[in-house]
């Protein structure tokens, strides 16, 4: 162990920043990071055990103790759920003789559950040994175990690709791109090169006037104006400064960067060079979600073939970036930009407080800007086609086009790149949804709003429904707040970085009071209880996740009053305690019958 | 400024000092405007009004110090003058140019308005201290910390009587066996002084371990073997709590005699005008 964990440190110049590299080596090595493997890093970092074991504690895909040889992590979010992953658990637990949550006696296989993975157009999903398996039933479960037990290589068990890139030699996976509506940015003619060779021309501050004219707002979801922050950026102090690109698409229910990294590779790399060279920078990092890394060879070498066409390393012989890949680990709150740069450094993904700006101390505590896989790709073509094209669509506030990602209860989920603007109403007419059997629509993902029939007739945009990418459409038949809020609490606890006290704290208190009203034993003052503590949170939390962290809730409150109304009684006091339950179990020690005298 | 420079407890450079940036908006509806100032002058001072009450203060200087310098009482419980702001306890959320922020992260600034002592912000941080009481295992009258305990300080402050949330009594961890160093986490909150504050080595003490409802504070044995008995004693008189306790030492001031005991958290602050 000691040879080999001493290899690892030093692939990675025994540099502590790269923390996550170094965990993910060993742990692919070893099937786990032990307490001993630990120890062992940290001296030969020379920082303290106890950090090491803070950033291996923090990531979902870093263990403790075996995985498993082969490791399957089925997704169970609320999309997961509502396709049938309920079925295929059983049926991975049936084949396996394990629970989830169990590795089995002989080391072989490990059931563990994981938060949305990205395949919500093909769920159910799992991820076995980080290859992707899509659209199960208990029949391909049964094979697929059959396989691991007959102890087949994952990668030989995949034998139909998807399409596209998805069939590269070098990703060979059967993921489906599932592209429903190409749009007039993204989906679209793309000749690689052509945006840089512009640029070098045009000089830094005109490129950041293009991107400013374009009238472009990050893709990730905030909508922070693009120009803007590349402004800041260039103007800020300091020689070195860093490209981030934020490939970390955690939000249940987006699948839309996904998409891009396997069709728009080069056109998302050539964006961040124009960041580069816009900023000032010469390094550039894609922190990209663990679940995406059977993506990994393939992207590899569109940077390699980059870089041997002049696009990267010393481009076109005018200015000199570089891009290199960062993995997360599975953590959610690694998609907040500041949580991302902390990972990038090592850390726990625990977002900064701000001020100050990622543009003023981000990366290393450099200048850096952190922009969204589809800005990236969206800025390639501002700069091929002129600010004033991507300004003239779309609506006054959010130009341009949107990826969107339509998943849930309706005929053809998948990617759909559509001018901002678009009403609800015909957005479930393209996705194939029946509106009349549609109770809601969830946008923006679990952080966003669940949004009522009556108002299908709002606009997907910015100064009305903003959106990450994440649209969840919800049939009639489903259960809101079981099949939805309560799954997405309970994802909110999990992904919550801790830190913020009402976030950790007042999140699961929420998310209790919530199961007392669905077990039937709420009151009226439960709801008021919840609005009000949703309220308090929002107002003293530091990052978007913590302020937006009660929406599972507070939006379906304000939206769907009557669901809770419903399961409430109209009491000024009901216990839930049950006292005979309570005691049962040291009844059947004893062999009593509960003898309760109320 | 060296703010934000720890990485493991190594100093990375720092080009970009923190008064630089100006603004605190993050909303995406509002629009950042900063001043990158070529010169900075430290010695700049700023006026900003809490509460009506005209305060200066150096500029950049965090709003829960500036505050404290004229007079002017913000809770707190993860933060003190001079260290890293951890921005975690929320205690210090002030409504900040009509914002909702916390007080120990956020710049003073020329022309602030800051409403402090207003019902709607003593009800969020009374709301913050009983989710605490709640969250954690908190038996003051056994603790050693009583009197001496700023969330209970700030549970009299504000005159919790019981939290309107339920007690979760989670099973909490203690260490025992980490030196002169006995750690209870029933009583942490997570405040991260010691993190920020206890090093050995230039090593970290503490860290954090896990996330969401499971994070829980971490004590790296092998280095609180090494702590001397002044660091033992700093460590357990910079935990807000009951948290970090030296051993073999205790109740040597009685209960009772203690500093909240005497006089209410803050009054010593609010006295300066």
């Amino acid at each position: 162990m000691e040879a080999t964990l001493q290899k690892i440190v030093e692939k990675y110049g025994k540099d502590s920043a790269r923390l996550m590299d170094i965990l993910y080596d060993v742990q692919t090595e070893f099937n786990c990071v032990s307490d001993e493997a630990v120890e062992k890093i940290a001296a030969l970092l020379n920082i303290s055990g106890v950090d090491v074991e803070q950033t291996r504690s923090f990531y979902h895909f870093f263990t403790k103790k075996p995985a498993g040889k082969y490791a399957v992590y089925l997704n169970n979010s609320a999309v997961a759920e509502m396709m049938g992953a309920g079925e295929i658990a059983k049926a991975f637990e049936t084949a396996a003789g394990v629970k989830f949550g169990q590795v089995t006696a002989d080391g072989k296989i490990g059931l563990h559950y994981t938060a949305d993975i990205g395949m919500n157009d093909q769920e159910p999903a799992a991820l076995i040994n980080g290859q992707v398996f899509t659209s199960l039933t208990p029949a391909k479960v049964n094979e697929i175990i059959a396989g691991i037990k007959e102890g087949k290589c994952v990668k030989d068990m995949i034998t139909t690709y998807g399409d596209g890139v998805n069939a590269n030699p070098l990703v060979k996976s059967m993921v489906k791109n599932n592209i429903m509506n190409n749009g007039p940015v993204l989906f679209t003619d793309y000749q690689v090169g052509a945006a840089l060779k512009k640029v070098v021309e045009m000089g830094p501050k005109a490129v950041v006037q293009e991107v400013k004219t374009s009238g472009i707002r990050g893709r990730g979801g905030a909508g922070f104006p693009t120009g803007m922050k590349w402004d800041f950026c260039s103007q800020a102090a300091g020689a070195k400064k860093y490209v981030v690109c934020n490939a970390d698409e955690g939000e249940p229910g987006t699948f839309k960067d996904r998409v891009l990294l396997t069709e728009k590779a080069k056109m998302m790399f050539e964006g961040m060079a124009i960041g580069g060279f816009a900023v000032g920078a010469d390094e550039g990092v894609l922190y990209l979600r663990g679940e995406y890394r059977y993506l990994q060879a393939y992207l590899e070498n569109c940077l390699k073939e980059m870089r041997d066409a002049k696009l990267l390393g010393n481009v076109l012989d005018k200015f000199k970036f570089d891009i290199r890949i960062q993995f997360g680990a599975g953590a959610y709150v690694c998609g907040e930009e500041t949580g991302l740069i902390e990972s990038i450094e090592g850390k726990r993904g625990e977002p900064r407080n701000k001020p100050p700006f990622p543009v003023q101390v981000g990366l290393y505590n450099k200048p850096t800007i952190v922009n969204n896989v589809e800005t990236f790709c969206a800025v390639s073509k501002i700069i091929e086609k002129g600010g004033e094209w991507y300004k003239g669509m779309g609506t006054a506030e959010s130009s341009g086009t949107k990826v969107i990602s339509i998943s849930g209860d309706c005929a053809k989920p998948g990617v759909y790149e559509v001018v901002w603007g678009m009403t609800l109403t015909e957005m479930l007419a393209l996705c194939g949804a029946d509106a009349a059997k549609t109770q809601a629509i969830q946008v923006a993902g679990p952080s966003g709003v669940c949004v009522p029939p009556s108002q299908f007739g709002r606009k997907i945009a910015l100064e009305d429904l903003p959106t990450g990418g994440s649209m969840i459409v919800v049939g009639n038949q489903r259960n809101l707040l079981k099949d939805l809020s309560l799954n997405f609490m309970d994802f909110m606890l999990d992904e919550s970085c801790g830190s913020c006290v009402p976030c950790r704290a007042l999140n699961h208190i929420m998310k209790e009071k919530l199961e007392k009203i669905l077990n039937g034993n709420g009151i009226k003052k439960d709801i008021a209880d919840l609005e009000e503590w949703s309220n308090s949170l929002s107002k003293t939390t530091r990052c978007g996740l913590g302020q937006t962290s009660g929406n599972p809730i507070s939006t379906t409150i304000k939206n769907f009053r009557n669901k809770y109304e419903e399961l409430v009684k109209d009491v000024d006091y009901h216990s839930d305690f049950d006292l005979a339950a309570s005691v049962q179990t040291s009844c059947n020690y004893v062999g009593r019958k509960p003898n309760i005298h109320h | 400024m060296g703010l934000f420079n720890n990485l493991f407890g190594k100093k990375l450079p720092v080009e970009t000092p923190l008064d630089k940036v100006q603004d605190t908006v993050s909303s995406a509806k509002e629009v950042i405007k900063t001043d990158i100032q070529k010169e900075v002058n430290m010695s700049n001072k700023v006026k900003f009004i809490i509460d009506g009450k005209e305060c200066t203060a150096e500029k950049g200087m965090m709003l829960v110090d500036a505050a404290a310098e004229n007079g002017v009482y913000i809770p707190v419980l993860c933060h003190m003058k001079g260290m890293i702001p951890a921005g975690s306890c929320r205690v210090c959320t002030c409504k900040i140019n009509g914002r909702n922020m916390a007080g120990c992260t956020t710049p003073v600034d020329e022309g602030m308005k800051i409403e402090n002592d207003t019902p709607e912000l003593t009800e969020l941080r009374k709301t913050i201290v009983e989710v605490l009481f709640v969250e954690g295992n908190h038996f003051c009258p056994a603790c050693e910390k009583s009197g001496n305990c700023e969330l209970q300080a700030l549970g009299y402050k504000y005159q919790m009587m019981v939290p309107r949330f339920p007690y979760s009594f989670p099973p909490k961890a203690v260490e025992a066996g980490a030196g002169k160093i006995y750690l209870d986490r029933n009583r942490c909150i997570m405040c991260k002084k010691c993190i920020r504050t206890v090093h050995v080595d230039g090593k970290n003490v503490f860290a954090f371990r896990g996330r969401g409802a499971h994070l829980e504070i971490n004590i790296d044995k092998t280095l609180a073997a090494k702590l001397t008995d002044k660091q033992a004693q700093e460590a357990m008189d910079v935990c807000p709590v009951g948290s970090i306790l030296r051993k073999e030492k205790g109740f040597d001031e009685p209960i009772g005699t203690r500093k909240y005991d005497k006089h209410q958290i803050g009054s010593e602050i609010e006295k300066v005008s």
